[in-house]
């Protein structure tokens, strides 16, 4: 479903992500984790296509096309989800509208007929259930004087109602305390089958106790170091990163 | 450019889509402005001596006026003898019903939206109709009339009720107030007029429509509503016109009058044709518009959406004379490609425990330069006065302006008033968060911009509160960066 081969970038002129490669298949969860700063997110972004970086070397085949091409809203209306590691509060916009306007786009670009308002309603009803928020949320504004968890949690209610092929967590579980963290761990559970896949970026083993990946991957130094299954996220919670950082300059 | 800023280009340069001419066949006085044009607007009405000498009056004080200089727009200087004064579509007769309306001018109105068939309205809108500065028609008159509302032009007003007319006219803005007021004073053509009764609620919308039609005319309109004790009016004011390349002057007066415990709602989404993406043609906007609590506890509320003309340059007001009345003024004002406006409004509180309220969002894309321009007056006697004021610029793209104008003062020691300003830039992660959910960067952007703008848009009749926030989204077609 998507390779990403030899991928390199940077902001600012600064490199970030330096001859990248991962591939991930339909119905696989992949865990990426890392040190800090080591360039988890970019990548977050850079498959969402976000503006504002360079793409220097590499490229990304999504669905046998080239996802470097596509502009951020059409890979969005093409299944891409990115659940964002700190969602941008947007003052004045109803929740529950920016929600039906987007899965009215998306259901459009695949030629489907657009929701109605209470249509919408019904489903929104349904899947708030998933994530345990209560229907005030509804008509909050987006995002706006949400705690950390509720924002986290809002994330995850829409990647429910989005149904996305390609879910990108980046750091959902981070700061939320064990009752959130199972709360957005079901949600991803329920998303999970043989169709879809699922990139969690994480910086803890815990949440994998909730959700078994298929694969871990080390990413560091702008590149994936080390990649096995669930119990290399053990080792390196026992060894912390150093360890694998370590194994891959002695092996250069 | 960024792909983003690439977008908001082709957003803001959709296509005006009231940019058609209508053929009508018009009676059109010739260019320039004299006595004697004065005297042929009114004897073309019919209208009593107090109306004629009013406008020369207005005339003679317009004459030894000068064009102020203290906007922040630019313009090229006007040439008020190349404007034409008087235009009207010829009507053979009098028309005995709405039947009767040229079909050329009907099917202009329904190419905008407004029906003009009073059987086929679905909802409660009264609406009178004003083409090139004569009204052409008015719905649901009978049905307002059985309450003692009187909703009809000003020349009917004129002819109808010239006690009234006589009674109100110039007593909120007169002659003497500013330049445009002068011309307009002197120069209207007609407009719409509007009385409710004492105690009486006005069960529908009043709306009227302008449309300016003509070439190189002027469209200089005169509006009047009188709140009597205890009333209750909502009234609503649209108007677009066809693309020309000259630029075209618009200055209308708007006078409305609030007694003890009286309400008036006016509102406003404002469309004239703005100009061309380089800034050729569009209409200049200077409007005059001030409402007098004139009575205790009475309230004025202005809402204007402002996304049309080359300029803006307006400031609805209220004085706030009786006791414990209430002003307030809900704005918002899009500058896009060349478009300008300096807009705000001015607030005097005369009487004790008057209140006003000011919320300015002020948008602007392009080249677009927008100024919010505001007074806060408490006089000597206003024991217990307070205001609030917030003013918002949000900046679409890197070559357009905002700018803010606040003068406070205070005559009176017990006086509260809170400022609060606030200038951004639209948020690049507001518009990668909606776009990652499937969201076209267009529709991002009118939504970010409806959101900004909301605590004015959930002040207007929930008819035109759909219409508006269309026009924002298209208003702005093409402009982040
Ligand atoms: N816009 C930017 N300008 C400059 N440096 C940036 C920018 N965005 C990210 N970086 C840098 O890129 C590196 C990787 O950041 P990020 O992808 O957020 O890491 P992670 O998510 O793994 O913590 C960090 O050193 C960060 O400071
Ligand atoms: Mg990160």
């Amino acid at each position: 479903m998507l390779e990403i081969k030899n991928l390199s970038v940077s902001v600012d002129n600064k490199q970030i992500l330096n001859g990248l490669n991962l591939s991930v298949k339909a119905g696989e969860v992949h865990a990426i984790m890392g040190p800090n700063g080591s360039g988890k997110s970019t990548l977050a972004h850079i498959l969402a296509g976000k503006p504002g970086y360079e793409i220097i070397g590499g490229e990304i085949i999504y669905q046998g096309k080239n996802l470097l091409a596509m502009e951020p809203e059409l890979r969005a209306c093409e299944g891409i989800f990115l659940a964002f590691q700190y969602p941008v509060e947007i003052s004045g916009v109803n929740n529950l509208y920016f929600l039906k306007e987007a899965y009215n786009a998306i259901r459009r670009h695949r030629a489907e007929k657009a929701l109605d308002a209470m249509d919408f309603l019904k489903l929104a009803k349904e899947k708030m259930k998933l994530v345990e928020l209560n229907e005030s949320f509804f008509n909050r504004n987006v995002n706006e004087g949400f705690s950390g968890g509720e924002k986290k949690r809002n994330e995850i209610f829409q990647m429910a109602i989005l149904d996305p092929t390609l879910a990108i967590l980046d750091e959902t579980d981070s700061g939320l305390d064990i009752d959130a963290l199972k709360t957005v761990a079901s949600g991803v559970n329920h998303l999970r089958n043989e169709k879809k896949a699922i990139i969690l970026v994480t910086h803890y083993q815990r949440l994998l106790d909730y959700i078994k990946p298929d694969f871990v991957h080390v990413l560091a130094q702008g590149k994936i170091i080390k990649s096995g299954d669930a119990t290399l996220a053990l080792r390196l919670e026992e060894e912390g990163y150093s360890w694998a950082l370590e194994k891959e300059n002695a092996r250069a | 450019m960024s792909n983003d800023t690439q977008t908001i280009h082709d957003i803001t340069n959709q296509d005006y889509k009231y940019g058609f001419v209508t053929d009508v066949e018009m009676e059109i006085a010739p260019k320039g402005l004299s006595e004697n044009i004065v005297r042929l607007i009114s004897n073309k009405k019919n209208e009593p001596e107090f109306l004629l000498e009013f406008r020369l009056k207005a005339y003679r004080h317009w004459l030894t006026m000068k064009q102020p200089k203290w906007q922040n727009v630019n313009f090229p200087e006007i040439n008020y003898q190349d404007i034409i004064y008087y235009a009207a579509p010829k009507q053979k007769k009098k028309l005995e019903s709405l039947d009767e309306l040229d079909p050329e001018i009907r099917s202009t109105f329904e190419k905008l939206g407004i029906s003009l068939d009073e059987q086929k309205k679905l909802s409660g809108v009264a609406v009178d109709a004003v083409f090139d500065s004569v009204s052409v028609a008015t719905t649901f008159r009978e049905k307002l009339g059985e309450l003692g509302i009187i909703f009809c032009s000003f020349s009917e007003a004129v002819k109808n009720h010239p006690e009234l007319v006589k009674k109100y006219l110039g007593s909120v803005v007169p002659y003497t107030d500013n330049y445009f007021a002068a011309l307009n004073s002197a120069v209207f053509s007609d407009g719409s007029f509007c009385f409710i009764p004492k105690g009486v609620r006005c069960p529908m919308e009043l709306s009227t429509y302008f449309r300016m039609n003509a070439s190189e005319t002027g469209q200089f309109e005169r509006t009047l509503i009188i709140a009597e004790d205890k009333s209750y009016v909502s009234y609503l004011e649209g108007c677009t016109a066809p693309m020309r390349d000259k630029n075209q002057l618009h200055a209308a007066v708007v006078e409305l009058v609030a007694l003890d415990h009286a309400t008036i709602k006016y509102s406003t989404v404002q469309n004239w044709y703005p100009g061309d993406k380089n800034g050729k043609g569009g209409i200049y906007n200077f409007v005059t518009k001030r409402g007098k609590c004139a009575g205790v506890s009475s309230k004025i509320s202005w809402t204007q959406v402002e996304t049309g003309s080359a300029i803006t340059w307006k400031y609805p007001s209220c004085i706030l004379y009786g006791d414990n009345s209430i002003g307030e003024f809900y704005s918002v004002a899009i500058t896009n490609n060349w478009q300008q406006a300096d807009t705000g409004t001015k607030m005097i509180h005369v009487g004790e425990n008057t209140r006003s309220t000011v919320i300015s969002k002020g948008i602007s894309a392009g080249h677009g330069q927008n100024a919010y321009r505001g007074l806060i007056k408490i006089m000597k006697n206003a024991t217990g006065a307070r205001n609030y004021t917030q003013c918002d610029s949000l900046l679409l793209g890197n070559q357009c302006g905002a700018h803010t104008f606040p003068y406070i003062e205070v005559k009176n020691p017990t006086a509260k008033i809170e400022h609060e300003a606030t200038t951004s830039k639209i948020s690049e992660d507001q518009l990668f968060y909606l776009r990652q959910r499937g969201i076209s960067s267009e529709n991002a952007v009118s939504i970010i911009v409806n959101g900004f703008c909301k605590q004015v848009l959930k002040q207007l009749p929930m008819e035109f509160a759909v219409e508006a926030q269309k026009l924002l989204g298209v208003s702005l077609e093409g402009s982040v960066g």
